[in-house]
């Protein structure tokens, strides 16, 4: 039972796809730099789709860290740098719906200028873009494993991403779908407070990770893989769960 | 656990030289009680259809009350007046102390019972009747508990959450001498049983306030237990406190907000008792006193001024991960929680309290639950980026330089790559260092480090293979 309540672009507010328009990739950097295969999914499966793809290398960082550390001057910068790089796409995607949200909700509370606004009302999700944008709720991908869901609440509250992740999975050939009990919980990660308050930190990750096993899934995948770095990291540091493997929902939206 | 370790001063969240932020383990009844709670007031709130229409409507009312507060406070005032009340005015929570002993003083009062009130926390009330050699006495059970064990409220709605039935059963064994029992029948009956004779005893009955209505000069007082009726209707005074927030225009919203208070404070439909007061009865006197404390810089504030929509349900703090782990005592001060971690820096001021924003993963649940829709997670944000700018703990320069050097380095491509290069570095010599310095070791205290994934990045595939990739044939659907 869950309801997103001020997603700020609920379906039906999204604007139309004309075919042949190029999709910018918003890699963020950790995606970038530790897990360069869910860029490549994220690319291969809009390549399906016929939509032609940039990648524009200035590209960094969207600024997320130094904002929620109230360090906004220091996030205005890249912000500006991030704009200059994706200011002449009409579309931009990105697999993380934490930096998505960034992008969308939080530039104007940085800069209200225009043009800032502007270009990060045209960042969306990967799974929000392919079910709101392109209407694809089935990639036609092929995964035979018991897997569960994690919502990363950014992308949920903010922008009310959850049925669009939920759909796709569902609709994979051969896949064991389990339901993650609490769904809605928070798991701890939140970014600097994942170091600033480990232990509670560490404590709402525990929850999240029993819920898991409760499942009995061989795989838990999300949106957003800075949640899974820290649920995966508590997973790998157990012996008992170590086989469980987190993997980003674009991965398994390309399994043939 | 004295009570005065947790009083501001000795706050574990606001001390200045924690490095960290306080941490302790909550009691694990406490979150699971919490965590039960919301269940229920969701539940309940499912089944309404219109509910969401309810907390618009509801925040929208509050935000016409607190941008007119000037306004409806004096016409509350003029209303209640004309019907025999005494309206006082109190800055501060000192001042506000002064005027309650005052009336007690004046009127000989020896024995004071209490109803709930946050305010009466805020203003730490206990302490100065005690001071005063007046004996005041909680009459809500929860802060009967807890004034009992000598501790502080937990929470605002039910401040006693952290105690189980057996922890009751001792402490009235050990306080009141009553033989030990964990039957909740039997423990309300000796509570009973031991307040009923104050109420009857007291010179002097206070209260909090739920709404003060200006049109019509009232106000509301919610609760369960009928202490609250007891407390203000059997001594011969009655003085009520009340936020200066808690004004709304008009007797026609009351219904909005009983409708949503209680299912979001409890998971009733209405709370048991509704008592509207609307001056003073013959014969009897009723003082109101209306207190700043440090609500007027939270409306000096633009950005965080929508925090003073709370009506104080506690749904915010019973939804919250770290409040349902940390319990109430962490945050230091009289309102835990993400609403606490919103209201008290301001109230108190960031230099005491600007850690407390930062106790929160940003996750949202609380915005989700609240019904005046306070936005507390971007208004944490909010306050985060006061902390680190205006005198507060947060406020280092050497963490300052830290963002200014990720700043530059994520403002061209080169130097991020070398600055990606080197984080790269740090992981993989990280398992041979003996022991992890500050964040690195807060991390794998825990969890396992990322794997360095062998191909190289994904700008590094993009230029190889990405770019080349030629659109399908098959067409957008
Ligand atoms: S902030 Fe909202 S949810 Fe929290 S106590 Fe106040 S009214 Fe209730």
């Amino acid at each position: 039972m869950i309801q997103p309540i001020h997603s700020s672009s609920g379906p039906g507010d999204y604007p139309t796809y004309e075919p042949g328009e190029t999709v910018a990739l918003f890699i963020p950097c950790y995606i970038d730099q530790f897990f360069p295969q869910i860029g490549e999914a994220t690319a291969r499966l809009l390549t399906r789709y016929g939509i032609p793809l940039a990648y524009p290398d200035e590209q960094t960082c969207c600024g997320q860290p130094a904002f929620n550390s109230g360090y906004w001057e220091e996030a205005r910068g890249v912000i500006h740098h991030f704009c200059k790089a994706f200011e002449p796409y009409k579309w931009i995607v990105s697999p993380s719906g934490s930096c998505t949200a960034m992008c969308r909700v939080f530039f104007e509370q940085v800069d209200p200028d225009e043009r800032i606004v502007g270009v990060g009302r045209r960042v969306f999700e990967l799974t929000e873009f392919l079910v709101n944008v392109l209407g694809v709720t089935d990639t036609g991908a092929r995964f035979p494993h018991k897997v569960t869901m994690h919502s990363g609440c950014h992308g949920r509250r903010e922008l009310g991403i959850l049925q669009q992740p939920l759909a796709l999975l569902q609709n994979i050939r051969e896949i064991d779908y389990r339901e993650l009990p609490n769904i809605e919980e928070c798991c701890g990660f939140g970014g600097t407070f994942s170091v600033k308050m480990p232990g509670t930190s560490l404590a709402m990750g525990k929850s999240k990770v029993e819920n898991i096993v409760k499942t009995g899934a061989d795989v838990v995948t999300s949106v957003d893989i800075s949640c899974l770095m820290h649920i995966g990291g508590m997973l790998r540091r157990d012996k008992a769960t170590r086989h469980i493997r987190c993997m980003h929902i674009a991965e398994l939206l390309v399994q043939e | 656990m004295g009570s005065d370790q947790m009083h501001l001063q000795g706050a574990p969240f606001l001390k200045a030289e924690n490095a960290g932020l306080y941490e302790p383990a909550g009691s694990q009844s406490m979150g699971i009680a919490a965590e039960r709670s919301t269940r229920q007031n969701q539940e309940l709130i499912a089944a309404i259809p219109y509910f969401q229409e309810w907390r618009r409507a509801a925040s929208g009312i509050k935000d016409y009350a607190i941008g007119n507060l000037d306004k409806l406070l004096v016409e509350f005032e003029k209303n209640i007046t004309a019907r025999g009340a005494v309206v006082h005015w109190a800055e501060t929570a000192e001042e506000a102390n002064r005027i309650v002993l005052q009336i007690a003083q004046e009127h000989n009062v020896k024995t004071v019972v209490k109803a709930k009130s946050m305010v009466s926390e805020e203003m730490e009330l206990n302490h100065a009747f005690a001071s005063a050699g007046i004996r005041a006495l909680e009459t809500d059970l929860g802060e009967y508990l807890v004034q009992l064990a000598g501790q502080r409220p937990t929470h605002i709605v039910t401040p006693a959450l952290h105690l189980s039935a057996e922890d009751v059963g001792r402490l009235f064994a050990d306080k009141l001498g009553e033989p030990y029992t964990a039957e909740h029948r039997e423990l309300t009956a000796i509570a009973r049983r031991h307040l009923r004779e104050e109420f009857v005893k007291a010179d002097m009955g206070m209260s909090g306030c739920n709404f003060g209505i200006a049109d019509t000069g009232t106000f509301v007082v919610v609760e369960n237990e009928g202490n609250a009726g007891l407390s203000t209707a059997a001594p011969p005074i009655h003085v009520a406190l009340m936020g200066i927030e808690k004004v709304l225009p008009s007797i026609h919203y009351l219904p909005q907000f009983l409708n949503v208070l209680a299912r979001s404070g409890t998971g009733q439909k209405l709370t048991t008792y509704t008592h509207l007061f609307h001056g003073a009865t013959p014969g009897r006197k009723l003082h109101i006193v209306i207190i700043d404390n440090g609500r007027t810089k939270i409306l000096a504030d633009p950005k965080a001024r929508m925090s003073l929509f709370c009506i104080r349900c506690g749904a915010c703090l019973n939804a919250c991960p770290v409040y349902r782990r940390v319990g109430g005592w962490a945050y230091g001060w009289v309102y835990p929680g993400p609403i606490g971690a919103v209201i008290v820096p301001q109230m108190v001021g960031l230099e005491q309290a600007g850690k407390l924003p930062f106790a929160s993963s940003l996750c949202g649940a609380c915005n989700e639950v609240c019904p005046v829709k306070i936005d507390i997670p971007h208004q944490l944000v909010h306050l985060r980026h006061r902390a680190v700018n205006e005198r507060s703990p947060m406020n280092l320069w050497t963490e300052r330089l830290l963002w200014q050097a990720w700043s530059w380095m994520f403002r061209g491509r080169r130097r991020y790559k070398l600055a990606m290069a080197v984080v790269k570095m740090g992981i993989r010599i990280a398992p041979f260092l003996p022991w992890h310095p500050d964040k690195l070791g807060a991390w794998t205290r825990g969890r396992e480090l990322p794997e360095i994934p062998p191909q190289g990045s994904f700008r590094r595939w993009w230029r190889t293979t990405g770019a080349n990739l030629k659109p399908a044939d098959r067409n957008t659907p």
